[in-house]
């Protein structure tokens, strides 16, 4: 236990010792090696580069040097990724062999070392973080103190202010100025929904109950997206802090994470985080002196898209199978074992303490007029920075994809991006501009979701996208409402027969009139968003769903089965390489001849166009 | 089928003497007011408006999955669920735009798309309720076609034939089972399209702790569950000259039978029934009622001994084989506690094959004896080694209400036109306390009147008691005998069951006397009876109306005593000799199985 005054100690006196962390002007003699340990980089190895670094300065016994272990930074495609304070250089793609040299060149030799250095799109070497134009557009609130602090250590979050906005709350806050201070910030759930979260607060705090409870969904179930993750492995006491916030203001004394188990690194994060705040005092009875008692506990999930949901989660941690409720009732009235339950998203609570430290004022200026704050999003497909980026609301699509992004690889050309993973939808290029924020990403067939973002170049077809989602939504479908158990099974099906070029303009009318209506009858926000990648495709991309139909050609031969293979008949020089490993004999010709593949025996195996050597078949 | 649900007079909101609170709501342009708490569903009702449903099963399954009543409230976002969800002050609620009709039809479309159509040859045509939403929503074609997944059929059990092929996952079966019998053999398992009613690990029912009651196929819908039908057995006895075939019925066909003819629920049909037996070609027809007298003369006595001895009290009752399996499997500690007594129709088929048959002259190799039972658990029970004597069975087959009804239909007899026929003699005559066996409290009634008259030595007239009658799942009273205070408890439900079971095990049940039905309701209620779709169900009080008609029967009969029945007592002196002696003993007891 410790008291508030020797917690204010210990930010003091941290605050000083790692002022290097964030100010590149720094004049103290230390150097900070910060690596990356999120999910990303840990698979490449960052772990051992830590033990390396850590091993080396033993044996030099070079001093005043620290190697940290720290949250992401963002810039996945470039980890395993050091950086080192305060200097802010910036090292990509780094290997474990690599830590003698860095030491040797940078900390002995303080000069950087040229070929690890970061490159930008453009080719141009990137001597700090900031210089990156990854970055330049980025504002970051959420992911704060992600790649800053060691999430392992409380005393470095608690430098960076940590539990300062719960000892501001508890001390000097009632609970409806704290509803009011939320609201005022216009903070919106980042879950995907967008519920504003001040008037989920008062929901729950006006409800009466003996019992009441505070749940974290930290279930994050797109495929592609790891904003939540990246934030529990990297500032879990940041989430503790606004669980407590919360319970605080709604008079809960009881809070659940629930995480799924792929998650090992945030779980355990969460764990080490929950202890060392048990052991400060900062959860658990009389927190900071005060009467407010407030525990956590962590219940993992199997992995079930649905129980992202927040009334299957609640089913969930009940323990029994992840089925979500119809609703209303709503889990603010009846929640967790039916008592008034409060439940936000990892996004959502890593934004209270910094509204409640800066004040709503601050934050009511970023963003647009109804999406206030920034939003994180995980850029993926066909980008060349691959990652995740924190924008203010309203940043547009352009900017995010070209200006963030780099734009696409190859200088391909941009076709769609997808938001909200598989219960979001397309946004075409001529929306390209779109501010991003909640309304008008619903405006155009879409949805914020919980922020994927996949950027498509025009090597993707738009009928396997949509295929590609439903494939997912029905092997994640609960399987309890009847719309969504078959119906996206049916939308799967017509779309494979499409694909497969057996479609009909009947099945375009049938696959319309099913999304319809398994978005307006199914009972959960599963359900009723998974027809969105198949409507918003319908709606952008018709002429190639009818290309796909009628004239039964895939434009972006992504549908094998529609490929036409033809032999150009200016490259073919006639070596029947092609015709001896066809399989089916659909090639034709004798001797020298110039070879033709028959198109009605061809079943587009593809193996003529490995074979041959002349590159002559497509 | 074809039940007419009779209209209720007085509104809903004027209920009893308690005011509740009103909510006011318009549903098609009506102006409807009703109780607070009530769901759109039934508020729809009593404005006279149809909502369909299918995994909605009243006080049963309120979850909501099928989707088929979805209904629209204005300023909501989506439908509504009309059945869970409660009207509020104002709404303003749309039941049958286009929009709903078509979002209903395509929910039909999709289930019956993955259905097994096989209807012509499925034992529920006619009364399978997602037939009849085909038929209401005029579904001509399947416009959503598309993959199916075949399942295994599992008709391992004895009893119960589980085909998911049939099964459209409304999970009545699952609601029942777990939260009503709260047994939970089956749940869902697996994920979407793959979701499917399964036992645990994939087993077959006949591997799990089902007690085969057979309350998931009253609740199922379609015909995913349906008893293991027996009739082809007994047609082809019925065809051997060589063979005398017996027929009995139990105390709740009779007032269940005439449902499958269009005949109002609860109809007493028992002069019909015995004439149908008879023109079906049986060679007697005898009463499972007597073989109910011997039990009663068998307890009851059994009952005085262990009063006296306080040997394993509370005696619990042994008539009902699903609830004689789920003690075994569940509180094998606490079989001594059930008394030794076989059930009624095994009762009356051992004294069948001993007594019967010598005095007729008949090997008993030669007898074949089917029960008619409202029960499918008594499939199961038939087939238990120790219901045997001399290596023959009591019973060589069980048939339910519902299969009887089938022979009946196939041998083109016209039911409801037959004349009345009496039961064959001498196992044919029977008393009031027999007929009150079909319901729950019934056995329990019956056996203290006649425990009363042996422990006063009187011939009591006060033989009604009320207190172990109605439909609470537990009843508890105290009947003072000659004295003595018995305190007695009456239970209907496995749910229900296990409350009362805890309370023996920890010690804090001061019974003498528990009767235990696994059916909620009892026998009347029973697994083998006309299967009533959802919404009559949830409009008629199947129950009461079945238990009154019981009840009657009890009203009417000349002798409402079991000793007092001659059959029963010349049985005694001319064979078995004294309740309890060593032929009764080794022809009307039996052994249980424990864990031991």
């Amino acid at each position: 236990m410790k008291t508030l005054e020797e917690i204010n100690k210990i930010r003091t006196k941290k605050k000083e010792e790692l002022e290097l962390r964030t100010n590149i002007n720094s004049s103290t003699k230390e150097k900070h090696i910060l690596v990356c340990h999120g999910t990303g980089c840990t698979s490449s190895k960052s772990i051992e580069i830590l033990e390396n670094f850590k091993k080396i300065i033993k044996e030099k016994n070079i001093e005043n040097v620290r190697v940290i272990k720290t949250g992401c930074f963002g810039l996945c495609a470039k980890g395993p990724i050091v950086i080192i304070r305060p200097e802010d250089t910036f090292y990509a793609n780094c290997k474990p062999e690599d830590c003698e040299e860095i030491i040797q060149t940078h900390i002995i030799n303080g000069e950087k070392v040229q070929r690890l250095l970061c490159k930008d799109i453009d080719g141009s070497v990137v001597n700090s973080l900031d210089e990156l134009n990854f970055y330049k557009k980025q504002k970051r609130i959420a992911l704060k103190n992600c790649g800053v602090i060691n999430p392992e250590d409380i005393d470095e979050y608690i430098a960076f202010d940590g539990y300062l906005a719960l000892e501001k709350v508890l001390n000097n806050m009632t609970p409806e100025e704290i509803i009011e201070e939320i609201k005022k910030s216009g903070l919106r759930g980042r879950g995907g929904a967008g519920f504003p979260t001040g008037q989920k607060w008062e929901l729950t705090k006006k409800v009466e109950a003996e019992q009441k409870y505070v749940v974290c969904n930290a279930d994050e179930g797109d495929p592609g997206a790891f904003m939540d993750r990246s934030i529990l492995e990297g500032d879990p006491h940041c989430i503790l802090e606004a669980m407590a916030i919360a319970g605080y203001t709604i008079g809960a004394n009881k809070g659940y994470i629930y995480v799924r188990a792929e998650y090992p690194i945030a779980v355990k994060r969460l764990q080490i985080a929950i202890n060392q705040a048990k052991e400060y005092g900062i959860l658990g009875k009389n927190i900071l002196g005060t009467e407010f008692d407030f525990d956590i506990e962590i219940r993992l999930g199997a992995g079930a898209f649905v129980c992202g949901e927040e009334t299957a989660l609640l089913e969930s941690i009940e323990g029994r199978r992840g089925h979500p409720r119809v609703k209303p009732p709503y889990p603010a009235s009846s929640g967790l074992w039916g008592k008034p339950t409060l439940i936000n998203n990892v996004e959502t609570y890593a934004n209270i303490t910094k509204i409640i430290i800066n004040g709503a004022e601050w934050f009511n200026k970023i963003g647009t007029e109804n999406s206030k704050g920034t939003k994180v999003f995980a850029l993926g497909g066909n980008v060349n920075n691959t990652g995740l980026v924190e924008v203010p609301m309203g940043t547009t699509l352009r900017e995010i994809v070209y200006d963030i992004g780099g734009g696409m690889p190859n200088n391909r050309e941009f076709k769609a991006a997808q938001t909200g993973g598989p219960s979001g939808g397309c946004i075409p290029k001529e929306h390209l501009d779109t501010p991003i924020d909640y309304e008008s990403l619903k405006e155009i067939g879409s949805m914020m979701g919980s922020g994927g973002l996949i950027v498509m170049d025009d090597t993707k077809c738009m009928v396997s996208l949509a295929k590609f989602y439903l494939d997912f939504t029905v092997s994640e479908s609960c399987g309890k409402c009847t719309p969504c158990r078959i119906g996206t099974k049916r939308m799967y099906e017509i779309l494979e027969k499409i694909c497969e070029g057996n479609g009909s303009e009947i099945d375009l009318y049938r696959l319309e009139k099913l999304a319809l209506s398994v978005r307006e009858s199914s009972v959960c926000g599963l359900g009723q968003s998974a027809p969105n990648p198949v409507l918003s495709t319908l709606k952008y991309f018709k002429e190639e769903y009818k290309e796909h139909v009628t004239y039964k050609q895939c434009r972006s031969k992504e549908c094998k089965k529609l490929a036409q293979i033809e032999i150009e008949a200016d490259k073919c020089k006639g070596c029947g390489i092609c015709q001896r490993n066809c399989p089916v004999e659909a090639i034709q010709g004798e001797g020298r001849d110039i070879r033709t593949i028959d198109q009605e025996k061809c079943i587009k195996c593809g193996t003529c166009l490995t074979k041959c050597p002349f590159k002559a078949i497509k | 089928m074809g039940q007419k649900c009779p209209k209720r007079n007085v509104p809903l909101g004027q209920k009893g003497n308690i005011m509740e609170e009103l909510v006011n709501i318009i549903i098609d342009n009506q102006k409807v007011s009703v109780p607070k708490g009530t769901t759109i569903l039934q508020a729809a009702k009593e404005a006279g408006i149809d909502i369909p449903t299918l995994c909605f099963l009243k006080d049963i399954n309120e979850i909501g999955d099928c989707r088929m009543c979805i209904v629209k409230v204005e300023g909501r976002r989506g439908f509504a669920t009309s059945c869970i969800q409660k009207v509020e002050e104002g709404m303003v609620i749309k039941t049958n735009t286009p929009e709903i009709m078509e979002a209903r039809h395509v929910i039909l479309d999709l289930i019956i798309s993955n259905h097994d159509k096989d209807c012509l040859t499925c034992s529920r045509m006619g009364n399978c309720e997602l037939q009849q939403l085909a038929k209401k929503f005029n579904i001509q074609t399947i416009e959503f076609k598309g993959e199916r997944i075949e399942n295994q059929i599992d008709d391992l059990s004895p009893a119960i034939v589980r085909d998911p092929n049939k099964c459209i996952l409304c999970r009545r079966c699952v609601a029942v089972c777990k939260n009503v019998q709260k047994i939970g053999a089956i749940d869902c398992a697996n994920r979407g399209f793959e979701s499917n009613i399964s036992t645990s690990y994939g087993k077959s029912l006949n591997d799990t702790n089902c007690v085969n009651c057979g309350q998931c196929i009253e609740a199922c819908p379609t015909a995913a569950l349906h008893e293991k039908e027996n009739i082809d057995d007994v047609w082809v006895k019925l065809k051997d000259p060589d063979t005398h075939v017996i027929v009995q019925t139990a105390p709740a066909v009779r007032v269940a039978l005439g449902e499958e003819f269009d005949m109002p629920i609860g109809t007493n049909v028992t002069g019909k029934m015995v004439t149908a037996l008879k023109r079906l070609g049986f060679d007697k027809v005898f009463d499972t009622n007597t073989g109910a007298d011997f039990t009663i003369m068998e307890e009851a006595s059994e009952f005085i001994e262990r009063f006296k001895e306080n040997d394993n009290i509370p005696m619990i009752t042994s008539c009902c084989p699903a609830w004689v399996k789920y003690i075994e499997i569940n509180y094998p500690e606490l079989v001594p506690h059930l008394s030794s007594c076989k059930s009624p129709h095994e009762m009356l088929g051992g004294l069948i094959k001993t007594y019967y048959a010598k005095n007729e002259n008949i090997e008993p190799e030669k007898i074949f004896v089917v029960s008619v039972m409202p029960c499918i658990a008594k499939k199961y029970e038939r087939q238990r080694n120790e219901l045997s004597n001399n290596g023959l069975f009591d019973v060589d087959c069980v048939i339910t209400t519902r299969e009887l009804a089938r022979m009946i239909k196939y041998a083109n007899i016209r039911f409801e036109n037959l004349e009345d026929t009496e039961f064959d003699n001498p196992l044919g005559v029977s008393t009031g306390a027999a007929s009150i066996f079909g319901t729950t409290g019934g056995v329990m009634e019956a056996a203290l009147r006649t425990a009363q008259d042996i422990l006063t030595g009187q011939d009591l007239n006060d033989i009604n008691f009320e207190a172990v009658r109605g439909e609470k799942g537990i009843k508890k009273a105290t009947v003072n005998i000659d004295g003595k205070d018995i305190k007695v408890a009456v239970v209907s439900g496995l749910g229900n069951a296990q409350k009362i079971m805890e309370e023996i095990k920890s010690g804090r049940a001061d019974y003498q006397f528990v009767e235990i039905m696994a059916c909620p309701g009892g026998c009347i209620m029973g697994g083998g009876q006309p299967i009533k779709s959802s919404t009559i169900r949830s409009e008629v009080d199947i129950r009461k109306l079945r238990a009154d008609s019981i009840y009657s029967i009890d009203e009417k009969s000349k002798i409402r005593k079991s000793h007092e029945n001659p059959v029963v007592k010349k049985v005694y002196e001319e064979f078995l000799d004294t309740p309890g002696s060593y032929r009764a003993e080794k022809l009307l007891h039996t052994t249980y199985k424990t864990n031991e």
